[in-house]
């Protein structure tokens, strides 16, 4: 896969307008481009035309369709029944879910951003993660909670959190994360049929970018089985031989620019692109790093005990005899997530990924 | 699914009282009350209920039937609490005291309903038909829940507080919008009320109009700390009117009340009037656990007041009274309960161990590479310390 990854500017906040002309473009068939706001939105429509049990509801995402707009049209379109409103408590919507799910139905809630999640943490943790465990697998809980998460995009604090390694930390939880508009569509439908609840993390910065993809062709492909599932599978996006980038969400399409930018300098970097944290592709990161001996792992989030070192973890553990470099990372530094006009030195950057690259000891190397 | 919204709801329900809302919401200006604390009928009209609104007494069946649950339950608490202190399991919070409202909360319920009880609820999830040693496993500590919630119709007894008042809207939500009668009956203490997931839980319940009825047992006690230090509305009945649904307060002692007071709200959900709010009164006998030391924190005097309250007695010298227990119903009563102590000893006593390769078995549907690496490598610590042997 090669996506046109656009990512938009930090001021643009027109999203309506955005995602109401790229919803007028889609009116016709075949391959155009789509962003990745309407591939959600249209993988929770193809969801609820197919299975009156998956049910949408949040804050705001009813007649408004959502502050990103990615449930624009449900309530018209399904009725106020499956995709409503909820009162403004996020602990409630998760709870709310549960007994949903308990009781036959699929919920597809949303978050309203990354922050705003965490008054509804004792009820993924503790019931969200555990209930099918505690149960012995007699209560599923077959649930997708959406939260758009990270930062890039200018926003005020409690807006910009990369909150993935509390719910990755969580046995129970799966935690899912495209990086692609063909992925955001394809995983979220894997997500709303998932029997594992999911945890499901939206990329913000990503959601006016836009990809050349055919939403009925996808849409076909996923109802009939026709493309592998991503759970559990990483994605090479980037084919490469000197060194592995290891990244998910939005920092594939940074990974992505830094690969491009070293290959004008002679160096070949894979980009593998993680798709789901949990569960985790332990094989398809060790066969990159073993082929290319020396890898580097990118997160917004701080790296400090989180999703990153992780990975890192596992690289040594699996891949120790094969790499001629330790294994570095770039990630947010271990502080709040800034202010708009310092998220600049906070993020990971192309030319912050280069000197990591630089760094791996390529003189004593083989 | 009935598409009255949730304010005309309580305008239809008011006015077949012919009263108005505000007063409909607002529980009665005292507990109600049908038993004395000698087990003597109070007068109709003298039982706490405002003039008009009185409530029918059960039927002789239901009660003897009742009553029958209500000494198995203290059967059931006494020989858990006894098995304790032999070591045959680490804690069991006891509902000693408490076995009215347990009664009266299972029964209440139809085929259809759901419970979502609390880890003190065990009488009641017995009482709902959960088999005991399916209920005894959790305390056992051979996993966190032995019975299947969908089964029964009980969910698992949640220990995190209120967090299970928001399942069981979702669960009423569901069945309302597939057009079921379902009614759910939602579980929790008097501390407990203090915390967030009860305020979202009633507020979600009233707005999507659900048929929940939230039940408080108001045991006086949060572990130590009494509830003049949790809440100072006028009693925890009254909050209900904050959400827009109905409130009523009952001598949680007296099953004869909770089982009028409970099957009127019942009812009232299961017409699609709402969610409603129901606080008995009553008194936790014992500690928190055997891990807690009541004498700490309240005096012997209050403990024995409470005594001369116990909902066994005065429900038997009602029965006695009305001549509803003759001595082969007594003793067949007593066979009942012996025969469940019977099976929680021999349950207790059984070896069990549990098997460690389930460790992994649950966590997902189908365990991922990871799970599947541990379980290998546990299993292949087993199998040495076997060949040690």
């Amino acid at each position: 896969m090669s996506p046109t990854v656009t990512t938009s500017s930090a001021a643009n906040g027109n999203v309506s307008a955005a995602t109401a002309a790229a919803a007028a473009r889609t009116a016709d068939a075949g391959t155009q481009p789509v962003t990745f706001a309407k591939a959600l939105n249209s993988a929770l429509a193809d969801a609820m035309a197919l299975e009156d049990s998956v049910l949408v509801f949040g804050e705001d995402v009813g007649v408004l369709g959502g502050v990103f707009r990615i449930t624009d049209g449900l309530t018209k379109r399904f009725g106020s029944e499956r995709c409503f409103d909820t009162p403004l408590a996020e602990s409630g919507i998760v709870g709310m879910a549960i007994g949903m799910a308990m009781n036959g139905m699929r919920p597809v809630i949303e978050m309203q951003f990354d922050a705003f999640a965490y008054p509804a943490f004792e009820q993924i943790a503790s019931h969200v993660a555990k209930m099918h465990n505690r149960t012995k697998g007699r209560v599923p809980l077959p649930m997708v909670i959406r939260i758009p998460y990270a930062g890039g995009i200018g926003g005020v604090e409690h807006h910009c959190d990369s909150s993935e390694s509390y719910y990755a930390h969580t046995p129970g939880l799966k935690v899912f994360t495209p990086a692609t508009v063909r992925d955001a569509y394809l995983m979220l439908r894997e997500a709303i049929d998932s029997p594992d609840p999911v945890i499901f993390m939206e990329p913000k910065k990503l959601y006016w970018s836009k990809e050349q993809v055919d939403l009925e062709a996808l849409r076909l492909s996923h109802e009939t089985d026709a493309v592998p599932p991503t759970e559990g599978r990483a994605a090479v996006a980037r084919s490469g031989t000197d060194a592995t980038l290891i990244a998910y969400g939005p920092s594939v399409s940074t990974a992505m620019a830094a690969a491009e930018a070293a290959a004008l300098e002679g160096r070949s970097l894979e980009v593998i692109d993680v798709r789901t944290i949990v569960p985790l592709d332990d094989a398809t990161i060790c066969e990159s790093v073993r082929k290319t001996g020396r890898a580097v792992v990118i997160a917004e989030a701080p790296g400090f005990a989180s999703v990153s070192s992780e990975i890192v973890a596992r690289i040594q553990e699996r891949c120790f005899h094969s790499l001629a470099a330790p294994v570095l990372r770039v990630t947010g530094f271990d502080t709040p997530y800034p202010a708009p006009k310092l998220e600049k030195y906070y993020l990971p950057s192309v030319d912050r990924i280069l000197d990591a690259v630089d760094a791996l000891q390529w003189e004593e190397g083989a | 699914m009935t598409t009255t919204e949730p304010r005309d709801a309580i305008e239809q329900v008011s006015s077949k009282f012919g009263i108005t809302p505000e007063d409909y919401m607002l529980p009665a200006r005292t507990e109600i009350h049908m038993l004395d604390v000698n087990g003597k009928l109070h007068p109709s009209g003298q039982q706490g209920a405002e003039p008009g609104h009185e409530y029918p007494l059960p039927s002789p069946k239901a009660l003897v039937d009742a009553y029958e649950q209500l000494v198995i339950g203290r059967r059931v608490n006494d020989q858990n609490s006894a098995l304790v202190r032999q070591g045959r399991m680490a804690v069991y919070p006891s509902s000693h005291g408490q076995e009215a409202c347990q009664v009266a909360a299972a029964l209440c319920l139809a085929e259809g309903d759901w419970m979502f009880p609390t880890y003190r609820d065990t009488v009641a999830v017995m009482a709902k038909g959960v088999a005991p040693m399916e209920v005894m496993a959790g305390f056992r500590g051979e996993w966190h829940s032995g019975y299947d919630p969908k089964q029964y119709k009980v969910s698992i007894q949640s220990t995190p507080l209120t967090t299970q008042l928001l399942h069981a809207v979702g669960v009423a939500h569901a069945a309302k919008l597939r057009g079921e009668d379902t009614v759910v009956l939602a579980m929790c203490g008097d501390g407990a009320t203090s915390e967030g997931d009860f305020h979202e839980a009633l507020n979600f319940a009233a707005v999507f109009n659900l048929p929940v009825i939230f039940f408080v047992q108001n045991n006086q006690y949060a572990i130590s700390v009494p509830l003049s230090q949790q809440s100072v509305a006028p009693s925890l009945a009254h909050k209900a009117v904050g959400y827009g649904m109905a409130g009523e307060r009952v001598d949680g002692n007296d099953l004869v009340a909770l089982m009028a007071v409970l099957g009127r709200a019942v009812r009232l959900a299961r017409e699609g009037n709402g969610p409603l709010l129901v606080e008995a009164h009553t008194y936790r006998m014992q500690a928190h656990t055997n891990a807690d030391d009541a004498t700490r924190y309240r005096q012997d005097d209050e403990v024995q007041a409470w005594i001369a309250k116990d909902p066994v007695t005065r429900m038997r010298a009602y029965l006695a009274d009305a001549g509803l227990l003759p001595e082969e119903t007594e003793a067949r009563i007593a066979a009942s309960a012996e025969a469940v102590a019977t099976t929680l000893r021999d349950g207790m006593n059984a070896e069990n161990n549990p098997d460690p390769s389930e460790l992994f078995a649950h966590v997902y549907s189908t365990p991922t590479t990871q799970m599947a690496e541990q379980a290998a490598m546990l299993a292949d610590e087993l199998a040495r310390e076997e060949d040690a042997k």
